[in-house]
């Protein structure tokens, strides 16, 4: 590994990054690279910058773009700056049917934004969720900062909201 | 019903279910300690499968491809072999594994541990969807540490001889990592584009080695299924369907759950555990194994046993047991939308049929729902479905074209009235 670019990345990354290596083979840290960009943008606030990926790369002895690849591939990686608290609204099937259009719409009312932006305060990001979330008993749902928080009602999001709003 | 929560459910109702203690106090890990103390070698890996043959387990995680044949493809020898479990839960309808991996963790480690050892695979990999990053990961990740603490996993566990090493993956949101060879992929820290077949994961598998990859679900049924036997296990069940299996329940139902049933159970039976009905009203349809799977019309559905033939005999499939079902007044013209969206925006794009399909049949639904179809757009639909289906590397094609194929031929009067009525739906 690369000692020098080793050292730029905070410490508790560079172990969590070490962490996810050890679970591969000698060699196979390409492995690695899901669980050290889950690692990079949560110390980066929810999202991943070129320079990061690079230094990543670097790290792993991998060309940058292996690194690029994965990140714009895979859903939950954000190369563009988001708001803080991540709401994802289940919009799939037994969600539909339960109700997440009005959820998402209440959702995009109360915030001023539509899926797929940010608050201009920084506080929100409502990601535009494609996906079901495999919580479709409790429908319908959403996920906030990777939180599940189910059967939703306008009365449920709007205090999860004002709880945020707080922090 | 007394086979109610017979195997992977079994102790999800004791309090704090999830810890190693609970699950030792219900005989949890005596199945795998029994293998490692009875100088385990090729003989009773043989025995193993043979066992799961006889119980005629199916794979849970929507093929339903037998279990024990499945290990039966794994070559012998020595050569690096691996077991994955795929806890890429995504098909839509579809929430049980994650009721596992929160409630009975130590069901699947002890089963990936005895499957590695029958496959004689030394090291697992547990891929967990990345969307469990919060929920779910911690909670294996703790019963992974306890496990190893009491000295079930390792190297020459027990003073048998047998390693058995097993880690924990997390995903990053992409629903074609379900598929095995996509997963693979994923697991080797690339896009998760599905590999070409043959060869199967079983000769060329992870990192090039030989590689099982078997549902959440499955494998967390292995010990309960040695512990009691083959017969136990398939005197639940039907003969061709034998066991149990999840049912995750939902849409538009007054009680949505997740229930551990016999599988053949009438349609009738399941839907009364649900609740009925949401408000008393008519059953219209049912989605009846994820969305991947062929829609149901009421009155086909409710004759119906939930079971690989008989769904497969009434035009549909089990898929993953996940049960969507739907009431009278919803347009099924705006669900199908909501379908296909999923699979346009979820298309890896290696395929080209899959990658353009999928958007020219979205972009057909949005229009249509737009008021801006037309009647040639319906015979579109299905033409570009039918060019989907078969022509590509994966199933993902056939599972985009199937829903578009079967919400045309059960309602078409809906899909024909909004084209002519200028997006107004004639079911709500």
């Amino acid at each position: 590994m690369n000692e020098k670019k080793l050292q730029e990345l905070p410490e508790k990354v560079r172990k969590e990054i070490d962490e996810w290596i050890s679970k591969f083979p000698e060699g196979k840290q390409r492995s690695a690279i899901i669980g050290s960009l889950h690692a990079l943008q949560k110390a980066n606030n929810g999202s991943l910058t070129t320079e990061l990926m690079d230094t990543l790369a670097d790290y792993l002895c991998l060309p940058k773009m292996y690194i690029y690849e994965m990140a714009t591939f895979y859903s939950m990686f954000q190369t563009k700056a988001v708001g803080k608290h991540e709401i994802s609204v289940c919009t799939n099937i037994s969600c539909m049917l339960s109700g997440s259009d009005k959820i998402v719409q209440h959702i995009e009312n109360r915030l001023n934004i539509k899926l797929g932006e940010s608050t201009k305060d920084g506080k929100f990001f409502l990601k535009k969720e494609e996906e079901c979330l495999a919580a479709c008993t409790g429908a319908p749902m959403m996920m906030v900062n990777h939180q599940y928080i189910e059967n939703l009602t306008i009365d449920k999001v709007d205090e999860v909201i004002n709880q945020l709003e707080r922090d | 019903m007394t086979d109610e929560n017979a195997v992977c459910f079994s102790i999800i109702d004791q309090p704090e279910s999830w810890k190693i203690q609970t699950y030792m106090s219900s005989g949890g890990y005596l199945t795998w300690k029994q293998i490692l103390q009875g100088q385990p070698g090729n003989e009773t890996r043989k025995k193993i499968i043979e066992t799961i043959k006889q119980s005629g387990l199916r794979g849970r995680g929507g093929a339903g491809f037998p279990t024990g044949l499945k290990w039966s493809f794994m070559p012998e020898g020595d050569d690096q072999k691996y077991i994955i479990c795929n806890s890429d839960e995504s098909e839509p309808g579809t929430c049980h594994d994650r009721e596992i991996l929160k409630l009975n963790p130590h069901a699947l480690i002890e089963g990936m541990a005895i499957s590695g050892f029958a496959m004689n695979a030394t090291v697992g990999y547990n891929y967990v969807r990345g969307e469990f990053i919060k929920e779910c990961f911690p909670r294996i990740e703790a019963a992974l540490i306890e496990a190893y603490a009491h000295g079930i996993l390792g190297e020459n566990i027990l003073d048998s001889g047998v390693n058995f090493d097993l880690y924990n993956f997390l995903g990053a949101g992409a629903y074609i990592c379900g598929e095995e060879t996509g997963l693979i992929e994923s697991l080797e820290g690339k896009q998760g584009k599905p590999r070409f077949k043959p060869p199967f994961p079983a000769n060329f598998g992870l990192y090039g080695q030989p590689t099982t990859v078997n549902n959440t679900q499955t494998l967390a049924s292995i010990p309960k299924i040695i512990e009691k036997g083959p017969k136990w296990y398939a005197s639940m069940g039907s003969e061709k369907s034998p066991g149990t299996i999840i049912f995750s329940v939902s849409g538009h139902v007054n009680k949505p759950g997740n229930f551990e049933l016999p599988l053949a159970i009438p349609f009738d039976v399941l839907l009364d555990k649900a609740g009925g009905v949401i408000d008393g009203k008519k059953l219209k349809a049912v989605i009846p194994g994820g969305s991947s799977t062929k829609v149901l019309k009421a009155d086909v559905i409710s004759e119906c046993t939930m079971d690989y033939e008989s769904l497969q005999d009434a035009g549909s499939a089990l898929g993953t047991g996940a049960v969507v079902v739907i009431a009278e007044g919803t347009c099924m013209v705006n669900l199908l939308k909501r379908i296909s969206q999923f699979y346009y925006t979820e298309s890896c794009g290696q395929c080209s049929p899959c990658r353009e399909g999928t958007g020219w049949m979205y972009k057909i639904l949005e229009r249509i729902t737009q008021g801006q179809g037309t009647q040639n757009d319906l015979s579109l639909l299905l033409d570009v479905a039918g060019r989907i289906e078969g022509t590509t590397i994966c199933a993902f094609g056939d599972a985009s074209a199937w829903p578009v194929q079967s919400f045309l031929e059960n309602f078409y009067e809906e899909f024909e009235y909004m084209v002519k009525n200028d997006g107004k739906s004639l079911a709500a």
